[in-house]
């Protein structure tokens, strides 16, 4: 019989317990039946299926589980979700499995990087200006992801249909916009 | 009918023509809309991503103002739709979130107004009624009316049934239309994805195309800038990339309701969208 490391153990324990209650959704009640993964419209194009996901999550395997790009390329669509004959909202599950790893900066591979880096670059507009700038939260984000070029013919496109703004439209109760944003980071750090 | 309404970031610019052309189908059918004073963006994905107390207070604030004027909200943009509706579901189902949330905006939220979305605003004119404003009939074109993910799902928020839904052929039928059957419907095009990860989109909206081409229909219409913006913007390049030949016009659903009902084409915006428009606008504008 080989041993049991019983400090592991509890660790597991402790992803599995954190998941769920971040997530709101009880994950020890999937069976595997792989619907999620069928029905899955990015799953082409993820690193690891979201049924396999979701087994990590209930085997504990924190670095596993948050080390995969699958959690990043999950586009919310929910359609997991509506089909889980166990009722769990596994795309709120991939949120919560996307905001621990982002908390920890965890996305190392580019596709993982890329949406984090957008996803960070569309918070800081509407840090600033309380709305999103879609012009220069597009420029910072090619600047940053090291691809000035790209979407450059997305942006002429743009352009050419008066689509794009430069002048930047501001919430005027920019203070409001602050203190959210300052009052859930203290929240969270307490 | 009276409701707040949420524009959202891109209400000027990648999805003017879904503002434009639903503030004027309100106006035509009486419906008044009043913008929420000093709105912020919903946060969108990002939000929701990377902090859920963040997500859910970004869309208290707005809802928190159009609180004050206690009407019912309505977004055009499907994504903002389904931020506020489920902050306001998730908010109204829990005391102390709510409390958590309104601590962090400094604004009383009640959770008491509705939050809909355009298609049940328009809707809820009743089928009858509007049908009776149609005077300019969209006889003989065939859409494939198309829903993405953030209308029908999650279930909490949903404005009809998440795989089979039929409130867009509805609005279309009244309008004299004739909707298709097909099979990509509520499939995803990837919305935001298609920054970050354009390749994983082309594929997923190149198959929305082809099934809408291959079961007829003229044009896609939609209720959502980030899918209007993945297969009219995006059909370009896909078939450039792909070496396709699609040639599909996507409209926001309410552009073509206009077109039905009289409304000045001028104000749809017909001429900014990439795949051009002109056929369909020749024959019924």
């Amino acid at each position: 019989m080989s041993a049991i490391n019983l400090t592991t153990t509890l660790k597991h324990e402790q992803f599995i317990e954190q998941v769920s209650r971040e997530s709101g959704q009880p994950v020890q009640q999937c069976y595997q039946c792989g619907k999620c993964t069928a029905g899955c419209p990015i799953a082409f194009s993820m690193d690891v299926p979201p049924n396999r996901v979701m087994r990590m999550v209930q085997l504990g395997l924190r670095e596993t589980a948050l080390s995969c790009n699958s959690i990043w390329l999950c586009a919310y669509c929910s359609t997991c979700s509506v089909r889980c004959p166990k009722n769990v909202n596994l795309a709120q599950v991939m949120d919560a499995l996307r905001i621990i790893a982002g908390k920890e900066k965890r996305a190392k591979t580019a596709r993982a990087r890329h949406v984090e880096l957008f996803n960070r670059n569309f918070l800081n507009s509407i840090r600033r200006y309380g709305r999103l700038h879609e012009f220069e939260t597009m420029t910072m984000y090619n600047l940053k992801s090291g691809q000035p070029f790209k979407n450059a013919d997305t942006g002429l496109y743009m352009l050419s249909r008066g689509k794009l703004k430069f002048l930047i439209q501001k919430t005027s109760q920019m203070d409001q916009v602050k203190q959210i944003f300052a009052r859930v980071k203290e929240l969270e750090e307490k | 009918m009276k409701f707040s309404y949420y524009p959202g970031c891109c209400y000027e610019t990648s999805a003017r023509e879904y503002d434009m052309s639903s503030q004027a189908v309100c106006k035509k059918l009486g419906i008044e809309l009043e913008e929420i004073e000093d709105w912020n963006c919903c946060g969108s994905t990002a939000a929701h991503s990377t902090n859920h107390l963040l997500a859910l207070s970004l869309s208290a604030r707005n809802l928190a103002l159009a609180e004050q004027k206690g009407l019912d909200v309505v977004a055009a943009c499907a994504a903002c739709y389904q931020r506020l509706a489920v902050a306001r579901h998730e908010l109204n189902g829990d005391p102390d979130l709510l409390a958590r949330v309104n601590s962090v905006t400094g604004l009383p939220y009640t959770a008491s107004q509705r939050v809909l979305s355009m298609p049940e605003v328009i809707a809820s004119y009743g089928v009858d009624n509007l049908r009776a404003r149609v005077n300019k009939p969209l006889t003989g074109l065939k859409i494939a009316a198309y829903y993405g993910c953030l209308l029908v799902r999650p279930r909490s928020i949903q404005i009809d049934d998440e795989e089979n839904p039929h409130i867009l052929e509805q609005i279309m039928e009244c309008c004299g239309a004739q909707p298709v059957d097909w099979h990509y419907q509520t499939e995803c095009c990837g919305a935001g994805l298609g920054i970050s990860n354009e390749d994983i989109v082309f594929k997923l909206v190149a198959d929305i195309l082809e099934d809408a081409a291959a079961n007829g229909a003229d044009c896609i219409i939609c209720a959502c800038p980030l899918c209007h913006f993945n297969l009219d913007l995006r059909q370009a390049k896909i078939n450039k990339k792909l070496k396709q030949k699609f040639n599909l016009p996507v409209f926001y659903f309410t552009q073509l309701v206009g077109l039905a009902t009289g409304v000045n084409p001028a104000v749809l915006s017909l001429h900014t969208h990439f795949i051009n428009t002109k056929t369909i606008k020749r024959k019924y504008a």
